[in-house]
């Protein structure tokens, strides 16, 4: 095979990859969207906040430390324990429900039937207000997140796919990392849970008729409230999956929340309604910008990604303003 | 007898007198947002060292100092009106750590007579004193930092890199793009092919700039990362199994924070430097003794040794022997911003110096004058030792290549000379 062909196909299949981690963020936008029609600015920094507060849990620090030792003169920062990956994470989903009910009870029930830029206006507050909390509670220094999840390139994938080279000495073998392998078999799981959840269970069924009108569901019994809770917290526990599938590349730092920025452009072009559509939308913004990347930008001095997503989310955005999955927009007179 | 007399007449005299105003020195800081990983240890290293001062020897020539802090966030314009409402404090000397604020502050530091030391970063040619009255980068700038880095690979290869393939990954922002066009010179002296790969901000993807040096094998890699850029940056590497001790960064890709999680993975990797690593340092036996013991550390105590934390520790120390410089040259304990920028003019660290300060061989000996603001440009090299997790020097301070920055130094000045009507001084 020649070159291009052989390193194009190794570029698209870690844009696929790369897109992947971009739905991932992107799913939590689209449950909030879907069942509350509130666009979540916040949802980068729940990601950032569930990763920290995860390796707090896991390393048995003390939150508020600083703020508990300025106080009372004390030298406290950890427990002294450590906690295993897995209880962590199931403690720090609790932490997340938590969260969702406090979010709930204090800031969007008090903003029933407000204008959406109200809502998204209030979560941005809210994003702000959690990065403050998450830096109070955990500190700001960079966290090294290992919950067991392999990284690096497969030597297996490399080994096994040499020979499509047919002897070109500059083919290595496809490199595909490992981490994010596990990123897409654990947004596979989490896909078809979510739909599951909200075909097959009575929970599910409540979300998707409180999405479709909530003032018809609430008539028929539906409570509002509990089921935006539930909706926030499936959103937290997204946010979670999230963090670690990023904070264990880079380490968790506020940087993570900016990871946001990269889910933008794939709602424009997935739709904020469907979370196939945050699958699909991640997957065509990850292989559009790093195949644009590699066949343009060595001609215009590279950095192309970032702003190449949002052309092509803009370009679907332009033929299509509910983008591919987004519902029908029908205005009756 | 005659001492508690000698004693009491001091003190009489010393309350009849006129009041000494504390020495003030703001720290313009970044505690908080996506950066305070690295402002937090710089911040606390520079406030201890001052409190070290006024704990053990009652400050400077006698003055106390004041460490003014003043939270940036590492935002410029927050940065700018830390500045403003700070000044009129008295304040000696501006560290911006940051080098957007840094441009916003060279003109009005200049109009209000107040020095401002801009140490590894900021605009480079101010090192020309002629063009730059009130702002100092010693001991080292950017452009040392690149050919740092290229005098390390020749030292590596015999003297020889004729051929060799270098990448510069780097932010793609004004400052990741300083060294390209001295690393461009350098390419054509001595015969190294320069490949240039930007990364967005924030550089929390970089597939396709390890996938493109994986396909190239570049020789080495040189990074001028900030941030998240570094961590995921050295992670990548270690994904394409990159060898790490082919990998070099500059000084702000070279802390304990950017290493750390990479794991196993990072050892080896190598950064740039212009101060000592590590805490085997009498000065840091007296930062534990007569500040953190005592409960005064700016921070919890944990940072000490750590590269941030020295960086901020010698910037301290620049910053007090300048101004004991200044005292001396003014035979007044009580200086103003005027003469402290005089006392950093004519600052001159030498190796016995920073001995008697507790920290041989901590930084190069540096000689500032009317001229040169930059000092001696000499840096050297620290690489990671991921099993100890620390940083080790493994190079002596060496100088970098003059004949080339000093031509793009005064290209450079001259451009902003003629732009903004400023005469040469010095003359």
């Amino acid at each position: 095979m020649p070159d291009a062909l052989l390193f194009g196909t190794e570029v698209f299949l870690n844009g696929l990859m790369a897109g992947v981690l971009y739905a991932l963020v992107a799913l939590g936008f689209v449950l909030i969207y879907k069942a509350s029609g509130i666009f979540n600015y916040a949802q980068g920094v729940m990601a950032l906040f569930a990763a920290m507060t995860l390796h707090g849990i896991m390393v048995g620090q003390v939150p508020f430390a600083h703020l508990i030792n300025a106080t009372f003169g004390t030298h406290i920062h950890h427990f002294g324990w450590e906690i295993p990956a897995l209880l962590a994470i199931v403690l720090t989903v609790i932490v997340m429900i938590l969260l969702a009910w406090l979010v709930q009870r204090y800031v969007f029930r008090h903003l029933v039937g407000q204008e959406p830029i109200i809502l998204f206006m209030a979560t941005i507050g809210l994003a702000y207000f959690l990065e403050g909390v998450a830096d109070l509670m955990w500190g700001s220094d960079i966290k090294t997140l290992d919950v067991g999840i392999p990284q690096g390139g497969s030597f297996w994938i490399e080994e096994n796919t040499q020979w499509m080279g047919m002897g070109n000495e500059n083919f290595y073998g496809f490199f595909l990392d490992k981490l994010d392998l596990v990123a897409t078999v654990i947004a596979a799981i989490l896909v078809v849970a979510l739909v599951l959840f909200s075909q097959y269970t009575k929970q599910g069924r409540a979300m998707r008729a409180v999405a479709d009108d909530h003032q018809a569901a609430l008539s028929v019994g539906i409570r509002l409230n509990s089921i935006w809770v539930l909706v926030w917290s499936v959103a937290g526990f997204v946010a979670l999956v999230a963090g670690i599938m990023w904070g264990s590349k880079s380490g968790v730092q506020f940087s993570l929340s900016l990871i946001a920025l990269k889910a933008l452009p794939v709602l424009m072009l997935g739709g904020f309604t469907s979370i196939p559509g945050a699958i699909v939308g991640g997957l065509i913004i990850g292989v559009g910008e790093k195949l644009f990347e590699f066949a343009v930008g060595p001609l215009v001095g590279g950095a192309t990604e970032n702003w190449f997503a949002y052309v092509l989310a803009l370009i679907f955005l332009v033929f299509r303003p509910q983008g591919l999955f987004g519902e029908k927009i029908i205005e009756r007179v | 007898m005659k001492i508690k007399l000698a004693t009491v007449a001091l003190g009489a005299l010393m309350a009849a007198g006129p009041a000494m105003a504390d020495l003030v020195f703001p720290s313009l800081s970044y505690r908080t947002g996506p950066y305070a990983a690295g402002g937090i240890p710089f911040a606390d290293g520079y406030a201890d060292y001052f409190t070290l001062l006024n704990e053990r020897d009652g400050g400077i020539g006698g003055a106390m100092t004041r460490v003014l802090e003043c939270e940036t966030g590492y935002n410029t314009e927050k940065g700018v009106e830390c500045y403003e409402s700070t000044k009129g404090e008295g304040a000696l000397v501006y560290q911006p750590l940051s080098t957007g604020i840094t441009y916003q502050l060279i003109p009005k530091t200049t109009a209000d007579n107040i020095p401002m030391h801009t140490m590894g970063y900021g605009r480079t040619s101010a090192k020309n004193g002629k063009v730059f009255s009130h702002t100092f980068n010693y001991p080292a700038n950017y452009w040392d930092g690149a050919s740092g880095a290229i005098n390390y690979l020749l030292d590596a290869n015999g003297g020889d890199i004729n051929g060799k393939k270098v990448a510069l990954v780097y932010h793609n922002s004004a400052y990741g793009k300083e060294p390209i066009r001295t690393l461009e010179e350098l390419s054509k002296k001595h015969g190294f092919d320069l490949k240039t790969l930007p990364v967005d901000h924030p550089g929390q993807e970089q597939k396709s700039q390890w996938l493109q040096i994986r396909r190239e094998r570049p020789d080495y890699v040189i990074m001028w990362g900030w941030g998240v850029m570094n961590q995921v940056a050295i992670q990548e590497a270690a994904n394409i199994r990159f060898p790490m001790e082919n990998f070099i960064g500059v000084w702000w890709s070279g802390a304990q924070h950017d290493v750390l999680p990479a794991g196993m993975a990072a050892d080896g990797y190598k950064a740039i430097t212009f101060h000592a690593v590590g805490d085997d340092f009498p000065v840091f036996d007296d930062i534990q003794k007569y500040v953190v013991d005592t409960g005064k550390a700016a921070g919890a105590g944990d940072q000490i040794g750590t590269v941030l934390y020295n960086r901020g520790v010698y910037a301290a120390m620049l910053a007090a022997e300048a101004a004991r410089t200044a005292q001396e040259i003014h035979g007044t304990a009580d200086i103003t911003p005027g003469m402290m920028r005089d006392g950093m003019e004519a600052l001159e660290i030498t190796q016995a110096r920073m001995v008697e300060l507790g920290m041989p061989n901590f930084g190069p000996e540096l000689k500032v004058s009317c001229e040169n603001h930059g000092g001696n440009a000499m840096v050297g090299v620290s690489q990671w030792d991921a099993a100890a997790k620390e940083w080790n020097l493994i190079s002596d301070f060496a100088p970098t290549d003059g004949d080339i920055i000093n031509a793009l130094i005064a290209e450079d000045s001259g451009a902003y000379a003629a732009e903004n009507g400023i005469e040469e001084r010095c003359n």
